[in-house]
């Protein structure tokens, strides 16, 4: 017997048997080889020009009941902002309120009739703008920049710019630098972003399946009757999918430089490397889970169950430092996390890799934490 | 040394005891047939021997390795043929062949890949997806691949199911030319006339072991009685002798009626009283191992209900 020659252990013949047989399912399996693809390419396209945290030209009614040249001022002044864009305008406070509540419009501006002449009194005018808060991010951005706007207008069609000046020179100056993202785009931050969440979608459903779609077929009961370590079986089914990454990474960062010109400031093969980390967590996160479901169906739930929080909790769609503590310690245990950090800081900030060390080691934390995981729940037998 | 030599097996699933003290010992070259009811145990005895499931009590060798410490060595040296065929649909034949011949670490893979595809036939259908397969063609290749690393025993669970009778007779063929070559054979199957191929029989019902021998001596142990009935409404002499003291069987076979019983002289003391039917005739008939084991059924109490 030839037995003896051959390590019980680890075999790269017999590893390299199930990677060939699994890369010969996955080019079959037509319709999972073009979601590899296509998905990322989808979500790109979608989120990368759907989401926007400054949302500009929100609807708005205009409630005015005199047409003098302050109030023409004010309203250019609202328009020339971008965030409002005047559909409506009405005469009465009622008309408006039934066309805020059916979502119409987000905001109702209103201006009193004695506004022009409180100006020129030189009274104290007031302006009432009501926000649809329903959806708070909404309407934050085209309230915060009311008051200086409003200001600023009713000084110049006064004719008195100095003044505007100087009253600017008499306040508190606050100078505010967006750095990063001087423009405040909502691009630079989501389609980085969604590189993590694309893989962490794909990878963790794709490996999830690994194991159980071999329990449902049938064919488990053979491959534990033949002589493949739980090693051999893990890395057998892991590491094609670190192909099906790369080329989605490929895929990603294309479009992210070519359809939106997000700016690359770090190191590529920085990024890649701690990509390839992340990938890594990922398939032994999916693989994990294929140890623990019995069906395809299970391990599908148990996919989303992480899938979720990874999205609402890591910093994807939310600012993580919003979040309460309790919060914060959860997005901690999530591989996107330290992911959106990296790619982020990477992409946006040039950072190097002193700057990412802390999130590279928690990848790396996750994919020992995972792997060991994995093999401690590897059934060998059918028990 | 006998290829497989287990003693008490036990094997619960929850509150069932699937395997209930199981011994069995299988000397080299030799074919053993496995037989009994559906869910008795036949599957998770095997599963027991090839390594598949830990038995919960008992111990043994199989192929002279302990069966819970060195059962890497087993599968290795085993080939396990499944009930269901288990290998992969959306691989070709051939891709099928090459996968198991590398899992073995069998060199070179062509050369042996070849050799398997001529011995079965199959080389013109190499690249044709397994899933496409008939029944009778996946059983051929299931069996080609578990037999490729030149295994010293075969488990084969349920062989021949739902495979037409020229094919099953091809596949004894090959059952019996290999085990000449030294291969021990443990094949469990629900069809009298595969049992009688076999050089020994095991019967197993619930979980445990009820009888072992060649079929002549399982037949012997097993101390019945048969008497051949013939004449005109033997569907109402059928329902006559039904329940009657010593009838433990009546089954009809084609014109005549198989009366069976374990007490010789209450059943001839029950038959005499169709004495005086017009036309009908009772004479002593040999008792078949299909009457044995449907004995055995009736017997042993069902512990899953």
């Amino acid at each position: 017997m030839s037995g003896s020659t051959i390590s019980t252990i680890f075999s790269f013949r017999r590893l390299g048997a199930l990677l060939m047989k699994e890369f010969i399912q996955m080019r079959r399996d037509r319709i999972t080889f073009a979601m590899m693809l296509g998905v990322p390419l989808m979500q790109l396209l979608l989120f990368g020009y759907a989401i926007n945290n400054d949302p500009k030209g929100l609807p708005a009614a205009l409630v005015a009941t005199s047409n003098d040249r302050f109030t023409r001022a004010m309203v250019s002044a609202l328009q020339v902002t971008d965030y409002y864009r005047f559909d409506h305008v009405v005469q009465s406070a009622a008309e408006a309120e039934a066309l805020m509540a059916s979502g119409e419009v987000l905001f109702v501006v209103t201006i009193p009739s004695d506004f022009s002449r409180r100006v020129e009194r030189g009274d104290y005018p007031t302006l009432l703008i009501e926000a649809d808060a329903t959806d708070p991010s909404a309407a934050s951005g085209a309230i915060s920049t009311l008051s200086t706007v409003a200001s600023q207008a009713l000084l110049r069609e006064q004719g008195m710019q100095a003044e505007a000046k100087q009253n600017a020179n008499d306040q508190l100056q606050v100078v505010v630098h967006r750095r990063y993202n001087p423009e405040g785009i909502s691009q630079y931050n989501i389609v980085p972003g969604l590189l993590g969440v694309i893989l962490q979608m794909t990878m963790v459903m794709m490996t999830s399946m690994a194991l159980t779609r071999e329990t449902e077929r049938g064919t488990m009961e053979n491959l534990l009757a033949m002589p493949a370590s739980p090693t051999e079986i893990m890395l057998g089914k892991v590491l094609p999918y670190l192909v099906v990454g790369a080329v989605q990474v490929a895929v990603v960062l294309t479009a992210s430089k070519l359809l939106f010109s997000v700016p690359f400031m770090g190191s590529l093969p920085l990024l890649l490397s701690a990509v390839l980390a992340f990938v890594l967590a990922l398939v032994l996160l999916g693989y994990t889970i294929s140890t623990m479901a019995r069906t395809q169906m299970q391990a599908m739930q148990l996919t989303f169950f992480f899938f979720l929080p990874s999205i609402l909790l890591s910093g994807f769609m939310f600012p993580y430092r919003g979040m309460p503590g309790w919060a914060q310690t959860f997005g901690e245990v999530l591989p996107l996390t330290h992911f959106l950090r990296i790619i982020r800081a990477v992409m946006l900030k040039g950072a190097d890799f002193q700057a990412i060390a802390v999130e590279v080691a928690a990848l790396i934390i996750f994919i020992f934490a995972f792997a060991g995981l994995a093999l401690l729940r590897f059934r060998r037998t059918l028990d | 040394m006998n290829a497989i030599e287990v003693h008490d097996l036990v094997k619960r699933f929850g509150s069932k005891t699937v395997v209930d003290h199981v011994s069995m010992s299988v000397a080299e070259g030799e074919i053993v047939g496995f037989l009994g009811p559906n869910g008795s145990g036949k599957t998770t005895t095997i599963r027991i021997m090839c390594g598949l499931l830990t038995p919960d009590e008992g111990s043994g060798k199989v192929l002279g390795y302990d069966l819970r410490t060195e059962s890497l060595r087993i599968k290795r040296e085993v080939g396990y043929m499944t009930q269901k065929f288990s290998f992969y649909e959306d691989l070709t034949i051939a891709e099928n062949l090459e996968f198991v011949a590398r899992l073995y670490g069998l060199r070179p893979v062509g050369r042996h890949v070849a050799d398997t595809l001529e011995d079965l036939g199959l080389t013109s259908r190499r690249d044709q997806l397994a899933g496409t397969l008939s029944g009778g063609w996946k059983q051929r290749l299931a069996l080609a691949a578990c037999i490729m690393h030149k295994p010293k025993l075969l488990l084969l669970d349920e062989p021949t199911a739902g495979v037409d009778p020229k094919a099953r007779r091809e596949f004894w063929d090959e059952i019996h030319s290999l085990a000449r070559g030294g291969l021990t054979v443990l094949v469990s199957t629900h069809y009298m006339d595969e049992a009688e191929r076999c050089h020994r029989i095991s019967y197993i019902s619930y979980g445990k072991m009820l009888a072992s021998g060649t079929v002549d001596e399982v037949i012997e142990n097993a101390g019945l009685t048969t008497f051949v009935v013939t004449g005109p409404d033997l569907s109402e002499v059928a329902a006559f002798l039904e329940g009657k003291p010593g009838v433990a069987q009546v089954a009809p076979f084609g014109t005549t009626l198989h009366i069976v019983g374990s007490d010789k002289a209450k059943l001839e003391a029950t038959l005499d009283e169709l004495r005086g039917r017009e036309g009908v005739k009772v004479t002593q008939g040999e008792t078949s191992l299909e009457d044995v084991f449907i004995q055995f059924m009736a017997g042993s109490k069902d512990n899953m209900a």
